[in-house]
C-alpha cells in the first residue's frame, strides 16, 4: 500500500544531527532559500497551499493547520497585534520528535515561524520550549540570533518588507503547558492553568490578542511544503491523513528510534524497517500505545496491520496523537505500565477542575492496588465509572487523557486484572488457613 | 495538600538571602529577557528570571540552586508584580527547587517509556550510591528526584543531571556516570550506547544515510 518513503522526500534531513545545525549548514541543505519569494506569494495563497496540502496539526489533535490560520483576523492593528505561539512543550510520554527538530534542524522551525506568522498576519512568534530541554533551548536561542544577524528576522525580514520577531521562551516543568491556553497563561507569567473556551485563542489569546498555537512539527514542515507544493505533500498517506510524519518508537523493539515516514505506513512496516522488529519476535508483542500516553493501548492482534494515521488508529479504538509509539512485549507488567501513566497524570494535573484534581489521584491509587491485586473485583467497574466521570468534565483534555489509558487497559486486559485479584485473594485465604 | 512543598522562610534564610541582588552579568541578562516581551507585559519574564535567580543561588552555593523566599521577593519586585503571583509560579512548576539541592541534581525519568527500557535499574544504581528520592546525600553531592517523561523516549532510559542528559542507560553505565561526576570528571553526555550518534536506530540509520558523512543537499533529487 505505502511505498517506502525516499530520502529525497524526507523533510527533516538532519534529524539525527550528523551535520551541524547552524545557519550556514542549514542553508546548504536548502533552508532559508528564497524565503522572500515564498512570502511574495501573499498571505492568502500561502494559507490556501497549506490547506490544499492536507497538513493536520502534528501536536496530537490533528486539526487542519491551514484552516486554523484562516481563523486569524485579516486586519490586525498595532494596538492589538496577532501572535503565533509555537508549542515546543513536548512532554507527552513517548514523544521525542520536537526535540530533534529543536536541536538538529532549528532553522526549519524558525523559517516556518516567519512564513506562518506572515501568513496569519502575526507580529511575532513565541517558541515555548519545555524547561527540561535545556541544551535544545540553547541551540534555539543561538539559531534565532543567527537569523537576526543575517536579517532573516526582525525589521524587513528576509527583505520581504514584513517585520517579524521570533522569541524563545523556556518553560519550567509542567506538562499542562502543552495545552494551548495553559501555554498562553504561562507565557503571560502565570501558573499554567487552562482557560475556558470560548473565547478561542484566535479571538483572544496571548495578552488578549488574537493568537494561534501550533506544534513545532506543524510549523517546521511549512517551508518545504511551499517549496515542493501541496501536491507533493499530499501524495503521501491516505485521504484525510496526508503527508510525512516523524514517528517516535520506544519500548520493546530491537532498535528504538525517531524516523520520518509517510503517513499511513502500516505498523508492521514501521517496526520491521526501522526498529529491527519486536524484541523476541512478532509473537512476543503484547500491546502498543500508538500515539503517546494519552491514547488507549491496542492489543497486538489489532495493531499489526493498522495504518499509522489518524483514521487508521481511530478504527482500532485509539489515536495517532503525536505518533509516539510505545511498544510493549509479553514481559511487560501491563498493569504497572498503565499505573505509571496514571501517576503521571496525577502529578501533572494543574488542580483547577475538581474531577481531574481529585480523580487523577483517586484513579492512580486504585490502579496501584490493581497492580498487586489488592482489590475487590467490583472495584474494576467502579474505576471504569470514575474514568467516565472525569472524561469530558474538565476544562481541558488532561482529564480525558488520564481516563483513556485506563479505559484501554480495562477493555483489553480485564482478565489479567481479575487474575491478579483472584491470585492475591486465593493466596491470602491459604495463608489464613 | 499533604505533599505541598515546605518552603523554608526561617530567620536564617532571611539572614542569608535577604540581601540578594543580581550579579552584573545577570542584571544584564534580566534586562535582555524582559525586552522579549511587550512593554507593560514584563510579568511574562517571571519564569526566566526565577530560573536565572535559581542559577545565581546555585553559583553562590556551588549547588544547582534553589529559590529562598527573599529571592522570589526580589524577582517579584523587579517585575513590579505582587510577591504572591511570583510565589505561585515558583510552586507550580517543578523545575524551581523550593529547598536546597546538591551539586548534582540527578533526575531519573521513571515514566512508562523509560520504565519499559529499565529505569528501575537506573534508580537502583542511584540508590546503591547512597541516594534516596527527595534527599541530598550527606556529602552534599547528589540530590535524587524521580521526574516525569523528559522526552528522550527513543534513547531510554535516561537521567538528566544538571543541564545535561545521559541516555541509553543501564545499571553499570549509570554507576560509571555517577562515579565520574563524583570524581570531578565530565562524562560524555547524550547516548551511552557505543556507536550510537543520537536517536537513529542502533547499528546505523535506516534512512538518510548520505547525511552521515556529508551535509547532503537532496534538492537535486527533487
Amino acid at each position: 500500500m505505502s511505498d517506502f518513503l525516499a530520502d529525497k522526500d524526507r523533510i527533516f534531513t538532519n534529524v539525527y544531527g550528523y551535520q551541524p545545525w547552524n545557519l550556514d549548514a542549514a542553508q546548504k541543505r536548502g533552508d532559508w532559500d528564497k524565503t522572500k519569494d515564498l512570502m511574495a506569494r501573499g498571505q492568502d495563497a500561502i494559507i490556501e497551499e497549506i490547506k490544499a496540502s492536507g497538513l493536520r496539526g502534528r501536536g496530537g489533535a490533528g486539526f487542519p493547520t491551514g484552516m486554523k490560520w484562516s481563523f486569524m483576523p485579516k486586519n490586525p492593528t498595532p494596538e492589538r497585534p496577532s501572535f503565533l505561539v509555537i508549542n515546543a512543550d513536548e512532554s507527552e510520554p513517548g514523544s521525542c520528535k520536537d526535540r530533534e527538530i529543536l536541536r538538529h534542524d532549528p532553522h526549519k522551525l524558525i523559517e516556518g515561524a516567519l512564513i506562518a506568522g506572515f501568513a496569519m498576519r502575526a507580529r511575532a512568534a513565541y517558541i515555548y520550549i519545555r524547561g527540561e530541554y535545556i541544551r535544545e533551548a540553547e541551540t534555539m536561542f543561538a539559531a534565532v540570533a543567527e537569523a537576526y544577524a543575517k536579517k532573516l528576522l526582525g525589521k524587513n525580514a528576509c527583505g520581504s518588507g514584513y517585520d517579524f520577531d521570533v522569541y524563545v521562551h523556556r518553560g519550567a516543568g509542567a506538562y499542562i503547558c502543552g495545552e494551548e491556553t495553559a501555554m498562553i497563561e504561562s507565557l503571560e507569567g502565570k501558573k499554567g492553568q487552562p482557560r475556558l473556551k470560548p473565547p478561542f485563542p484566535a479571538g483572544a489569546g496571548l495578552y488578549g490578542c488574537p493568537t494561534t498555537v501550533n506544534n513545532v512539527e506543524s510549523i517546521a514542515v511549512v517551508p518545504t511544503i511551499l517549496r515542493r507544493g501541496a501536491g507533493w505533500f499530499s501524495s503521501f498517506g491516505r485521504d484525510n491523513n496526508k503527508g510525512t510524519k516523524l514517528f517516535q518508537v520506544s519500548g520493546h523493539v530491537n532498535t528504538p528510534c525517531v524516523v520520518e515516514e509517510a503517513m499511513s505506513i502500516p505498523f508492521s512496516e514501521l517496526i520491521e524497517k526501522h526498529c529491527g522488529g519486536i524484541r523476541g519476535g512478532r509473537d512476543n508483542l503484547l500491546a502498543v500505545i500508538p500515539g503517546g500516553s494519552s491514547v488507549p493501548l491496542v492489543p497486538a492482534s489489532e495493531i499489526w496491520d493498522a495504518p499509522m494515521d489518524f483514521d487508521g488508529l481511530k478504527a482500532v479504538g485509539s489515536g495517532l496523537g503525536t505518533a509516539a509509539v510505545i511498544v510493549m512485549d509479553k514481559s511487560t507488567d501491563i498493569v504497572r505500565a498503565i499505573e505509571r501513566l496514571s501517576y503521571f497524570y496525577k502529578h501533572e494535573s494543574c488542580g483547577q477542575c475538581t474531577p481531574c484534581r481529585e480523580g487523577t489521584g483517586w484513579m492512580w491509587r486504585v490502579m496501584n492496588r490493581l497492580r498487586t491485586g489488592d482489590a475487590d473485583v467490583s472495584e474494576i467497574d467502579t474505576l471504569y465509572q470514575v474514568t467516565k466521570q472525569v472524561e469530558g468534565h474538565t476544562i481541558c483534555a488532561l482529564g480525558d487523557a488520564a481516563a483513556w489509558p485506563i479505559q484501554g487497559l480495562l477493555k483489553h486486559f480485564r482478565p489479567e486484572i481479575e487474575r491478579r485479584i483472584a491470585e492475591r485473594n486465593g493466596g491470602m485465604m491459604e495463608a489464613a488457613e | 495538600m499533604t505533599d505541598a512543598p515546605h518552603i523554608p522562610d526561617e530567620a536564617e534564610v532571611r539572614a542569608r538571602w535577604g540581601g540578594f541582588a543580581w550579579t552584573d552579568d545577570n542584571a544584564a541578562k534580566a534586562k535582555e529577557v524582559i525586552a522579549r516581551y511587550p512593554a507593560g507585559r514584563q510579568r511574562s519574564a517571571v519564569m526566566p528570571l526565577l530560573d536565572l535567580a535559581q542559577r545565581q543561588v546555585g553559583a553562590e552555593t556551588n549547588t544547582q540552586g534553589w529559590l529562598p523566599v527573599p529571592v522570589i521577593e526580589h524577582v517579584a519586585a523587579h517585575l513590579d508584580m505582587p510577591f504572591m503571583r511570583a510565589y505561585e509560579v515558583a510552586t507550580f512548576y517543578t523545575m524551581y527547587n523550593l529547598a536546597p539541592v546538591g551539586r548534582f541534581h540527578v533526575q531519573v525519568c521513571g515514566t512508562t517509556p523509560c520504565q519499559l527500557r529499565g529505569s528501575d535499574d537506573v534508580m537502583r544504581a542511584c540508590k546503591d550510591r547512597g541516594m534516596a528520592k527527595g534527599r541530598t546525600t550527606a556529602d552534599g553531592l547528589f540530590t535524587l528526584t524521580e521526574v516525569e517523561c523528559m522526552g528522550n523516549c527513543s534513547s531510554a532510559p535516561m537521567v538528566q543531571i544538571n543541564d545535561d542528559n545521559f541516555e541509553d542507560l543501564d545499571y553499570d553505565r549509570t554507576l560509571t556516570i555517577l562515579d565520574d561526576l563524583a570524581a570531578g570528571k565530565s562524562p560524555k553526555t547524550g547516548t551511552q550506547e557505543p556507536g550510537r550518534h543520537t536517536v537513529e536506530p542502533v547499528g546505523g540509520p535506516t534512512t538518510l544515510t548520505a547525511m552521515v558523512d556529508a551535509n547532503h543537499d537532496y534538492r537535486g533529487e527533487w
